[in-house]
């Protein structure tokens, strides 16, 4: 027979337990998406690479212009196509300011540093044909060249990044027309659009952003629209939505973070294309006017003298080659980074 | 099928009349007129004017416009040369654009299939490194960098190609231009098909197939070439819009009598009718080949067909 024990609560039933705070080790702590971003772009050696060059080249269009003894625009018609010297490399015998120079008795080197008697200026780039220092040229053509890119950019995303948060957000009868409306713009050839505008503006820094403003805001938009579109359902929006949030709150404060990152990567990649179009139309004729110096006018000088003075192409040449891969070396990175 | 295609065209069709639309109201706000020539006096200026239907209401003038468009007639060239009709200047023209343009499609897109179905394949270090150097030059360097790089190397230093276009040997001097165009479609073409056949070779009816002994080069062509094309397809179209405006510049480095080159001088000599005449060529050009590419992805992938949208 079992007998019937009745159970009595004792005070050590339940102890308290020991007022200590438990440290998270750092596989326990929570980041944000932002910080693990940040570390697998920087893992990436190419990435850093991209973003090393990026920084090297806005320190330069800031500063390289000022770091010549000569300004950009300061014509001297008595010392024309001077080719490079360069004040160490000179006394090595490289780049010591003579060139070869096909003539029709035969190939003959000329210094014309000696023959002007220029012995204590050096001009690191060369000068053009209005005897204007190349190295201070280049610099404030990249510098010209980066706020044209700048500047589109960023009204690109802002009219794309909210056109394509409209439409994706809204959904329905608003998205469909303005995407028919997107699809219609966006069938005509950039070409096209650019050389038209800028046949009918005035030629100049600010009808050539203008003109890169309205070719480049579409695919800004298309992104945003489909980042959103992939981000608005998920759990915490509609938790948002749940709760009575507002729809600027639940655009500003839960959806627009979390489509940054591919935001960011698209402003990369559209920096090089505005360079590239900026260059372009001065190819065509229709860039910066004639005196102003971009990367553009100054790739189109250098190439229309390709034959006699190779120098003259070089420095430039490379700026963009430069430019562009630092920024899609960036991109990539941005894209992995995020994936 | 059907019903894909035709909404597919009537979307078309509605783009080239909105781009006509604004091609018209663009010519309206030029500045300047193309009887820019002061010698001129008032009423001679009014009866070119009259000649030209340029006195006539705005609305009128566009219908005309319109209808002399889809006729075929581009109008004439004002001042390039004056008086003829623009259709002549492209008849021998857009032969030469059309050539380069495919054959820089076509020379890339082989490339780059090849080079990235050898990257999915070989997977060692060294190949991995010298295909992602050279796809991020193709991608990020333009065109017209490497066509002033090889017009000095190729054909100033070691004078192995023309430097300038000739008429009597098309093929042989048109090598440069092609050259410097088709590096890019290769290194973006490269670069897709590598990600995609790297996909398709790990999936599991690439698996299914080797287990049951298929021949290896069968499974390369049926299955992975096939499914690497699809994404292969889409990027097409950016490429050809990249090759549009590349070409412009090249023929112009190269002295190419091409479009480009007629575009670049109507621009440079205020020939309105004529940028605007090439502005409706390229811009239809361009929706006729987004129309192949969508009929073409719709052949390549059924799903598309089935209402579907890829993914």
């Amino acid at each position: 027979m079992a007998e019937n024990v009745i159970y009595t609560p004792q005070d050590t039933d339940f102890v308290p337990a020991a007022k200590e705070r438990k440290e998270l080790t750092s596989s326990e702590t929570v980041t944000g998406s932002k910080n693990d971003m940040r570390k697998r772009f920087f893992a990436q050696k190419s990435a850093v690479a991209g973003l090393v060059i990026l920084a090297l080249l806005t320190l330069l269009a800031v500063i390289g212009p000022y770091l010549s003894s000569h300004d950009y625009d300061d014509q001297q018609l008595d010392r024309t196509n001077l080719p490079p010297r360069v004040p160490w490399l000179a006394s090595m015998g490289i780049l010591d300011g003579s060139e070869k120079i096909n003539k029709t008795s035969g190939a003959v080197t000329v210094n014309r540093y000696e023959e002007l008697g220029i012995t204590d200026e050096y001009y690191i780039f060369g000068t053009d044909n209005l005897g204007r220092d190349m190295f201070a040229r280049a610099f404030m053509g990249l510098r010209v060249s980066l706020i044209i890119a700048l500047a589109a950019t960023v009204i690109n995303l802002l009219i794309g990044m909210n056109y394509g948060i409209i439409s994706g957000y809204f959904g329905g009868m608003t998205d469909i027309i303005m995407q028919r409306i997107i699809d219609i713009i966006g069938s005509i050839p950039t070409l096209v659009v650019v050389t038209l505008l800028m046949l009918v503006l005035q030629p100049g820094m600010g009808s050539i952003i203008i003109a890169l403003m309205l070719s480049g805001w579409i695919e800004m938009s298309r992104i945003s629209r489909a980042e959103v579109l992939k981000v608005k359902e998920l759990e915490y929006v509609q938790a948002a939505r749940t709760l009575g949030a507002s729809h600027r709150h639940i655009i500003f404060r839960e959806i627009m973070p979390n489509i940054t990152g591919k935001l960011v990567t698209q402003i990369m990649l559209s920096i090089p294309s505005a360079v590239f179009l900026e260059a372009f139309l001065s190819f065509v004729g229709l860039g910066m006017p004639a005196g102003s110096c971009s990367l553009g006018t100054m790739l189109t000088d250098g190439f229309s003298n390709v034959l006699l003075h190779i120098y003259k192409l070089i420095p430039t040449a490379t700026l963009m080659v430069l430019l562009m891969v630092g920024c899609h070396l960036v991109a990539k990175g941005l894209k992995k980074a995020s994936e | 099928m059907g019903r894909y295609l035709r909404r597919r065209i009537i979307i078309s069709i509605s783009i080239l009349f909105v781009i006509l639309l604004i091609l018209f109201l663009l010519m309206q706000f030029m500045p300047g007129s193309p009887f820019n020539d002061a010698k001129l006096s008032e009423e001679q200026v009014a009866s070119l004017k009259e000649s030209y239907g340029l006195d006539k209401p705005v609305i009128v003038q566009f219908f005309r416009y319109i209808g002399k468009m889809l006729k075929g007639d581009l109008g004439v060239s004002y001042s390039i040369a004056p008086n003829t009709p623009i259709t002549s200047l492209l008849v021998n023209r857009f032969p030469v654009t059309l050539r380069i343009g495919f054959l820089s499609l076509i020379f890339g897109t082989l490339a780059g299939l090849t080079l990235g179905l050898i990257a999915a394949f070989f997977r060692s270090r060294i190949i991995k490194v010298i295909f992602n150097i050279l796809t991020l030059l193709g991608i990020a360097v333009p065109s017209y960098m490497f066509a002033m790089f090889f017009s000095w190397t190729l054909g100033y230093k070691c004078n192995i190609f023309p430097m300038l276009y000739d008429f009597r040997s098309p093929m042989f001097s048109s090598a440069m231009p092609i050259l410097a165009l088709s590096l890019s479609v290769m290194a973006v073409i490269g670069q897709f098909t590598r990600s995609e056949a790297e996909d398709v070779i790990k999936s599991d009816y690439v698996l299914l197939a080797k287990t049951t002994g298929m021949k290896s080069s069968t499974i390369i062509i049926k299955y992975i070439l096939r499914n690497s094309l699809i994404p292969v397809i889409t990027v097409m179209a950016s490429l050809l819009v990249s090759l549009l405006t590349g070409s412009l510049v090249i023929e112009k480095m190269f002295a190419v009598p091409g479009i480009g080159g007629l575009l670049t001088t109507a621009i440079s000599s205020n020939d309105y009718s004529v940028v605007i005449a090439l502005s409706f060529v390229y811009s239809a050009l361009y929706i006729v080949v987004m129309l192949i590419l969508d009929i073409l992805y719709c052949v390549v992938d059924p799903r598309v067909r089935l209402g579907g949208k890829p993914s």
